[in-house]
């Protein structure tokens, strides 16, 4: 509604939005999908940021995840499978003023995406990246994703799945130049939320992988994680994502982690024993890539008109 | 006559005593291994001829490798410069001089047709006194055969007189030719050693000095020993009006200067590349920015987003790279995204020929997405039309939502030539964006019926928040369960085609407008088309041609300017099938890229001509197959 500005002048604003402000179409995931959680996380992150819904852009791929732009009420971008880093990035280019938000899955972004995850968490644009990873192609019916356990029944691998899963934190980490990377769980509300604001306040590219359930396809592989919180480990740190007594009430294991150590993080994504929930690492000092893309904004036709002659000039005879 | 007696004959014409021969034009070459300075020797060369007045065309020779084997027939780097009384157009024909500086590298330009007899070659001489034995048989059996083919060849001790003034004659041999060529050709000896001393500005006088010596060395080396010296006078003495000198790739990078366009992503790919380079060096001038993406999908998906988010971006690649980009416009096309797409052809399919000239792309841009999608295609002719193009398609993009493809190709990549500087104006450059509040009530496409034609919301347009989807959609831009909505859509972008084609003019046609033969042709081809119509009209044939340089949709009338003539065909630069060739018949028979959409818009009988042999299209060639279809014809 109002507030102080870094000038110690009085900020009143014109708007003040409330969550409706950021509901766009009737959700229609599937009842009791991880999906529904996250969306609402998402708009709570954005009313309490009182972000203005026309300066957001959502972008995401395809699949499940990747229709949530349209169930929120903002500018949004849902474009080709594995394809929402670079346009999101393309977005941001030239758009500082666009707070820039990505809906991928596990398929869309370790799969079909997984040139462009890597190159994204490198460039680290400013926006914030939340990958729904429910181990499952969900939207083309249950085949088999990167992150699917071995031995999943699927329809591309009746017999169950060949390979060992993926472990998308230990690659995300390995990147030169990443700057956040955290994991949660969907099913505890309070931790998504603080997670997604976390990850959203960061300048640079965020990096959410969201353990999320999907009942319809694969409901026995996050059933256990999800009824048992000691398969969780909790990671604790006053620079890392903010719990309560009730969170920690829960689950058992809890771990002191420094978002800063990057060994300690790689060790935690390496240890497949327990699902770690946190902050693994934090780099708020990176190089992000809009600090070159957003050179030269705002020049006058004047100059522009001044820097074609002088090209053309060099080529005089 | 024999081919010894031909090429004495021609030894004796053109010696001369002290006053040069006036000739119309000449077609030179300079040819070496890479890394030895024919390039810049031929591109200073072809600068001083512009400065004098002359009409030029450089084209490089240029070896597919970094570092190819040295003395091969594959390593042959250089550069051809046709030098004329008159405004030039094209390469031309076969060469009049060669200066070689190995006789291996002489290969590849016969493989190229690029030689006739009595083509004069001034050759390196000191392979003959190498001390490997096998390079000094080489050499001598080459120099035997090029004799026997009908090549002038003397031998010049051109290392040797070089190392008389720099310790290392292969930094410097390319001024020593320069100096040559000079006198050869009469050339303003003040204007290329100002050339000289610009290039090698930055290096300074102690770099400048040993070259001006090398220059001036090699004029004396001529003037005492060569019996060749021509004049090439200029139609009017110096330049007239402000004119610049570029390649086709610069010219590009230019255009998207003046267009406003303020991103471009890319990814490296030969021989698009070097557009590329030049604006990463300048873009910051006119407060652009260059993304080199992570391949050439995220290229386009970058640009794309960029363009959702703000003005009309362009992304710039070759063949390959256009098949990856191939979903990335179609999702452009699709969502109604303006988009600049600049295609430098090269040879394919696959990687094919990725230095060598083609137009294999045009059907691939045209048909290669899935599902219908309608785009502009445009094919600029010159290299000044590369600048201007650019202009025109960011505008296009904008005006009709829509990504604009720019087919050239390597011809005009690499091609030089002088041509009147562009006056930028104001109007030329992209508007700042739009950022008004958007009226809640008119949809994301507000689809005009009559024109297809919608104004497009951009992020941070309150009111004007609309889902951007690859999903058939209503014009809010909400998924379609219904069976409608697609048909809709299509009916929309297709008919943005028809909107386009209705604000463009008729061609112009070179020659009468009836006879008996049309040549149809598009893109680089059109100076060689040209003079070989000429050629042929000259010779009291009823041949015209008419270039198109908007491909899709086509430009006015052209049904009516081809039922002017008995016969119409293409020359193109694809593949097709002559029809003469085995199992070809008239339901087999697979025609050239042009020839078949032609065919097919205007269901007329359509014939064409084309080759792929990696080379620009000589205007001797062309009159050959279009006289042969003319014989048939009559």
């Amino acid at each position: 509604m109002f507030g102080l500005k870094a000038d110690w002048s009085l900020d009143v604003q014109d708007r003040y939005f409330t969550i409706e402000d950021y509901e766009g179409a009737q959700p229609r995931w599937c009842t009791g999908c991880g999906d529904h959680g996250v969306l609402t996380a998402v708009q709570k992150v954005c009313r309490e940021a009182q972000l203005s819904p026309e300066k957001i852009v959502n972008v995401s791929g395809i699949g499940c995840s990747s229709r949530l732009p349209h169930y929120m009420k903002t500018y949004g971008f849902h474009g080709l499978h594995g394809r929402a880093l670079p346009f999101a990035s393309g977005i941001k280019a030239r758009r500082p003023d666009l707070d820039v938000w990505v809906s991928t899955g596990d398929g869309d972004c370790f799969s079909i995406g997984g040139c462009h995850w890597i190159h994204a968490l490198r460039y680290n644009v400013d926006m914030t990246v939340l990958v729904f990873d429910n181990a499952i192609y969900g939207l083309t019916k249950k085949q088999t994703s990167p992150t699917s356990p071995p031995d999943l029944k699927t329809n591309t691998h009746p017999t169950g799945a060949f390979l060992p899963a993926m472990n998308p934190l230990t690659i995300t980490l390995g990147v030169t130049n990443v700057s956040f990377v955290a994991q949660v769980v969907d099913w505890n509300p309070l931790l998504v939320y603080e997670t997604i604001k976390k990850a959203h306040a960061h300048r640079g590219t965020s990096f959410v992988r969201i353990i999320q359930r999907c009942p319809v396809f694969v409901e026995d592989v996050h059933k256990e994680m999800s009824s048992d919180p000691s398969q969780i480990l909790l990671l604790k740190h006053e620079n890392g994502i903010p719990t309560n007594e009730a969170v920690e009430k829960i689950y058992p294991n809890q771990l002191v982690h420094d978002p800063s150590d990057w060994n300690g993080a790689m060790a935690i994504a390496r240890d497949t024993g327990k699902v770690p929930c946190g902050l693994l690492y934090h780099d708020p000092d990176a190089p992000v890539y809009d600090d070159w893309s957003n050179v030269g904004l705002g020049m006058s036709d004047e100059d522009k008109l001044a820097g074609v002659n002088k090209a053309l000039d060099s080529f005089s005879i | 006559m024999t081919k010894q007696a031909t090429a004495q004959k021609s030894n004796v014409a053109e010696i001369s005593a002290g006053k040069p021969k006036r000739i119309e034009e000449h077609i030179i070459e300079v040819v070496s291994d890479s890394g030895e300075g024919a390039q810049k020797c031929g591109q200073t060369f072809g600068t001083v001829s512009g400065k004098m007045g002359n009409g030029v065309w450089t084209v490089e020779i240029i070896p597919a490798e970094i570092q190819p084997p040295a003395r091969s027939k594959e390593g042959a780097s250089g550069v051809r410069i046709r030098l004329g009384h008159k405004y030039v157009t094209n390469m031309g024909d076969e060469a009049d001089l060669v200066v070689a500086l190995n006789e291996q590298v002489l290969y590849n330009r016969i493989e190229n047709r690029a030689f006739r007899e009595g083509t004069v070659v001034l050759l390196e001489n000191k392979w003959a006194e190498d001390p490997q034995p096998q390079i000094r048989e080489d050499y001598a059996k080459a120099v035997a055969d090029f004799k026997e083919r009908g090549l002038i060849i003397h031998e010049l001790p051109l290392e040797k007189e070089c190392l008389k003034i720099v310790k290392n004659a292969r930094k410097g041999k390319n001024m020593f030719v320069l100096g040559m060529l000079c006198r050869i050709y009469s050339r303003d000896t003040q204007r290329a050693l100002d050339e000289i001393a610009k290039a090698f500005a930055r290096k300074g006088e102690a770099v400048i000095k040993p070259n001006h010596d090398l220059f001036k060395a090699g004029y004396q080396y001529a003037v005492d020993n060569l019996e060749y010296h021509y004049e090439v006078l200029p139609e009017k003495e110096g330049v007239q009006k402000p004119t610049i000198v570029t390649n086709g790739n610069t010219a590009i990078g230019l255009g998207v200067l003046a267009s406003g366009m303020d991103c471009l992503a890319m990814y490296p790919i030969t021989p698009a590349t070097s557009a590329s380079h030049y604006l990463a060096d300048v873009f910051h001038q006119t407060g652009g920015f260059m993304h080199q993406a992570e391949d050439e999908i995220a290229a386009a998906a970058y640009a794309v987003g960029s363009s959702f988010s703000g003005k009309t971006a362009v992304t710039i690649t070759s063949g390959p790279g256009m098949a990856l980009k191939t979903e990335i416009l179609g999702l452009a096309v699709m969502c109604e995204v303006p988009l600049v797409v600049v295609n430098v052809q090269r040879g394919g399919p696959s990687t094919g020929q990725p230095t060598k000239i083609e137009q294999g792309d045009l059907l691939s841009a045209l048909y290669s997405m899935p599902g219908d999608a309608p785009k502009i295609i445009m094919a600029p002719a010159t290299i000044s039309e590369c600048f201007h193009f650019v202009v025109t398609a960011r505008k296009l993009a904008e005006a009709f939502r829509t990504p604009v493809i720019i087919l050239t190709d390597a011809n005009l990549a690499t091609g030089v030539q002088p041509y009147d500087r562009p006056e930028p104006q104001a109007e030329w450059l992209a508007s700042p964006i739009d950022q008004s509040e958007w009226d809640k009530n008119v949809p994301a496409y507000e689809w005009d019926e009559e024109t297809g034609i919608s104004p497009r919301p951009i992020p941070g347009q309150k009111g004007g928040e609309y889902v951007l989807t690859g999903l058939a959609h209503t014009k809010r831009s909400k998924v379609a369960y219904d069976s409608m909505s697609n048909q809709i859509g299509c009916n929309m972008r297709s008919r943005k085609m028809a909107a386009v084609a209705a604000t463009l003019q008729k061609p112009k046609i070179h020659g009468d407008d009836e006879g008996d033969i049309l040549v149809v042709s598009w893109g680089s081809t059109l100076g060689a088309v040209e003079e070989a119509v000429d050629r042929m009209r000259a010779d009291g044939h009823k041949v015209s041609n008419v270039h198109l340089r908007f491909l899709h949709p086509f430009e006015k009338d052209l049904k009516e300017i081809f039922s002017k003539f008995k016969k119409v065909m293409t020359v193109e630069l694809n593949y097709s099938d002559e029809p003469d060739m085995p199992l070809i018949n008239d339901s087999t028979r697979r025609y050239a890229q042009l020839a078949t959409i032609l065919r097919n818009q205007f269901v007329m009988d359509i014939d064409c001509w084309s080759i792929v042999q990696a080379a620009p299209l000589q205007p001797g060639v062309i009159c050959k197959a279009v006289l042969g279809r003319l014989e048939k014809l009559n």
